[in-house]
């Protein structure tokens, strides 16, 4: 449950005073972030080098400037990602100056730990949730932040800010903690850890929109380019790298497409777009009849796709 | 963008999933993917209009019972407003959804059946709506189509409500009547031709107008200390930063202020949001102060202006609702947070059940229910810094924690 009882009004410009911002979920934002700092020993910020980890970067660093982002970036690396993302990540992870862990999907596969899918469908994204797992359990993680927001996806509108795991990274939706006014419970036992979303209130559009007024950099697959791509189900999938399936009489073709998230390569898919620079992205969200997911194979499995992803253990 | 929080309760009967479901449509927020998926699973259930509900009750158990277990959120924007609804459950045995619903709402919407008027579940979601001091609170009487319209119907069920009001403590809270056929869409964003004698707004046209004078700000501000930074770089190796929440008015560079519990005097030396300073930090802003004097300040300490101290007390008297399925008894001992600050709580009495409903109280209480409601009192092991509930929402709230088993197990209002 969200946690603002009341908002920030918009500045009232009283002669030369100059006040901070007057974006009420940044302000709860910077928050949670300080309360995941206080309230934990080990957090953990994750980060997939999409726009939404992007943003908790710099919610992060705001709230707690001067001092540098009291604990690090961790990135759970499917292997397939879009090369734009990886060095995009480590650059501002080096201008930053914090730590970057890496744990790779692909080891797990190779240590036996989880089987590779095939076919048509086949994708890394379930495969995440035990390498994911597997690094908390080995880092003693008790707090992972995420950058999971509550208008993607029906499952996920359900979730606290402060969601409580289990020893075995289970999400148990129907027993979940109340969570009034601002306040945030993060006391766990041994073994337990929890999972936090400070945006959880935010909507694709205000990430856009924050994006844009902050003039935060993010990958350039977000913008309009010219890319090789096939269609399948009605959606546009990138052929220029071979992680996605192709068949022979999947026709190749040059495209104008963006990314609207950027998942594992074999489950995301591109829009058409001409949205070439942030004005015009943000102008094609508030425009848009699709919703952000609807271009997400993963969650087209089943209507509980998610449900059931989050209870093993998925952020 | 202005950014306002209402709370909604209701069952599946008052039509309320509908009602939502109308304000997304006819709002445009709903994308086209989520209407076929709404669309294509009504269809496969047989029904011959769009079941809302199914965009709103996300877990498997809650569509396979057709029911609301959990609070929901819902995003729906308007150019110059973003809207987060807190869906709740209706029924008795969600009280503690209700009351957590609305804490973090500013307005709330409480819907009647037109047909049925002011029932029992009526009673309860006003009660809540006080008890929380929820500002302003929308009555909507919805289906008014299965009753032609009918301006007597309308008037008849708000003279029924008005009676309501009269046993309400929190006098100053704005209530409005509007009637709806959420079903087919009548004043909920657009206006309705079937309501010729209804002059006022559509439940819309109001949402957007809400919210113009903020009176949770009270002038009283109080800054409870979350965490104290030092980044012990070079440039900035003297820095001790106050990092933490305005809450109920605002604090200025210059402003005299005493931390508690030391009750060490100091002033505002300058105020940082980010990299930059301020004059003022407005409230709900998050921001990092410094001090004047080098004052020892730790997390859950709190910063206050010297003329305007809160009560400081190992005793309290509060309005209780338990929200775990273990009692709470005379005798128990919790964990109480009270904002970012944790001290140990002893149960010392239950003064009275309060039923939730205006239908009284009940003395001689052993023990307290997952959804009851009761006045108690409660011993400390230090004394917290805190404001009347009724003069202050956040200094004046605490959440219980039950110890053995983390969870948080009721809310608080201190009297």
């Amino acid at each position: 449950m969200s946690t603002l009882t009341e908002e920030i009004k918009k500045p009232e410009t009283l002669n030369d005073v100059e006040r901070p911002s007057a974006n009420a979920l940044e302000h709860e934002a910077i928050y949670i972030m300080r309360e995941v700092a206080a309230q934990f020993e080990k957090p953990v910020l994750l980060f997939s080098g999409g726009k939404d980890s992007i943003t908790l970067v710099r919610l992060a660093q705001k709230a707690f400037w001067p001092a540098k982002i009291p604990f690090p970036l961790m990135h759970i690396d499917t292997g397939h990602n879009f090369p734009e993302t990886i060095e995009f990540r480590d650059r501002l992870v080096e201008e930053l100056g914090v730590e970057l862990i890496v744990r790779n999907v692909q080891d797990s596969i190779n240590e036996g730990k989880v089987v590779e899918e095939t076919g048509k469908y086949a994708s890394r994204n379930m495969l995440q949730t035990t390498t994911l797992l597997d690094a908390i359990e080995e880092f003693k993680f008790d707090a992972c932040i995420g950058g999971a927001r509550r208008d993607e996806e029906k499952a996920r509108a359900k979730e606290r800010i402060f969601s409580v795991r289990d020893d075995f990274g289970q999400w148990d939706e129907k027993n979940q903690r109340p969570e009034l006014f601002d306040m945030l419970n993060g006391e766990i036992e041994i073994g337990q850890n929890v999972r936090v979303f400070p945006i959880s209130n935010w909507t694709e559009l205000d990430v856009w929109s924050y994006i844009q007024k902050e003039g935060i950099e993010i990958p350039s697959i977000y913008f309009a380019h010219k890319r090789d791509t096939f269609l399948r189900d009605g959606l546009i999938w990138s052929a220029e790298d071979d992680v996605v399936f192709r068949a022979d009489d999947e026709q190749v073709e040059e495209r104008m497409v963006r990314f609207r998230t950027v998942g594992d390569m074999s489950c995301t898919a591109a829009v058409e777009s001409y949205a070439d620079t942030i004005d015009k992205v943000v102008a094609e969200i508030r425009d848009s009849r699709i919703s952000e997911r609807g271009a997400r194979i993963d969650d087209k499995r089943s209507e509980a796709a998610m449900e059931k992803r989050k209870q093993q253990g998925y952020f | 963008m202005e950014v306002l929080k209402i709370a909604t309760a209701g069952s599946v009967d008052d039509g309320k999933s509908t009602l939502i479901g109308r304000l997304l449509y006819d709002t445009k927020s709903m994308t086209d993917d989520k209407l076929e998926a709404i669309e294509r699973t009504s269809k496969q259930k047989g029904y011959d209009y769009l079941d809302f509900s199914l965009a709103t009750d996300g877990l498997v158990a809650e569509r396979e019972q057709g029911i609301t277990i959990d609070v929901a959120h819902i995003y729906f924007s308007t150019p110059t407003k973003s809207y987060i609804i807190a869906d709740t459950p209706g029924h008795v045995e969600y009280t503690r959804n209700m009351v957590t619903g609305a804490s973090t709402s500013q307005a709330s919407i409480i819907l009647i059946d037109a047909r049925k008027g002011v029932i029992e579940q009526t009673h309860r979601h006003f009660f809540i709506n006080n008890l929380l001091r929820v500002k302003d609170v929308i009555v909507a009487i919805n289906k008014m189509d299965l009753v032609d319209f009918s301006e007597e119907m309308y008037n008849n069920i708000k003279t029924d409500f008005e009676e309501l009001m009269e046993k309400r403590d929190y006098q100053d809270q704005n209530i409005t009547f509007i009637p709806v056929s959420a079903l087919k869409g009548d004043n909920v964003v657009n206006r309705s031709e079937h309501t010729p004698w209804y002059k006022g707004q559509t439940l819309l046209e109001h949402l957007e107008e809400l919210d113009q004078k903020d009176v949770y700000n009270t002038g009283t501000p109080r800054f409870p200390v979350q965490y104290v930074i030092r980044p012990k770089t070079e440039d900035f190796h003297d820095f001790r930063g106050f990092a933490g929440k305005v809450y109920g008015g605002e604090l200025s560079v210059g402003d005299e202020v005493v931390v508690l519990p030391s009750m060490t005097r100091s002033k505002i030396k300058d105020i940082y949001f980010y990299n930059k300073e301020y004059q003022t930090a407005p409230r709900r802003s998050s921001v990092t102060i410094t001090l004047e004097d080098e004052v020892n300040v730790s997390r859950g300490d709190m910063l206050v202006k010297v003329d305007d101290l809160p009560t400081m007390d190992k005793q309290l008297t509060a309005t209780v609702s338990w929200m775990d399925s273990d009692n709470f008894t005379p005798g128990g001992k919790y964990v109480l947070q009270h904002g970012v600050n944790k001290v140990l709580a002893k149960v010392d009495a239950i003064e009275h059940k309060i039923n939730p409903d205006y239908s009284g109280i009940e003395e001689n209480v052993t023990s307290l229910q997952m959804n009851d409601i009761a006045k108690v009192h409660l011993r400390l092991n230090k004394p917290i810094f805190y404001d009347r509930f009724k003069d202050h929402r956040t200094n004046g709230s605490f959440i219980i924690i039950d110890s053995r088993t983390n969870t948080t197990a009721g809310v608080g209002f201190i009297e």
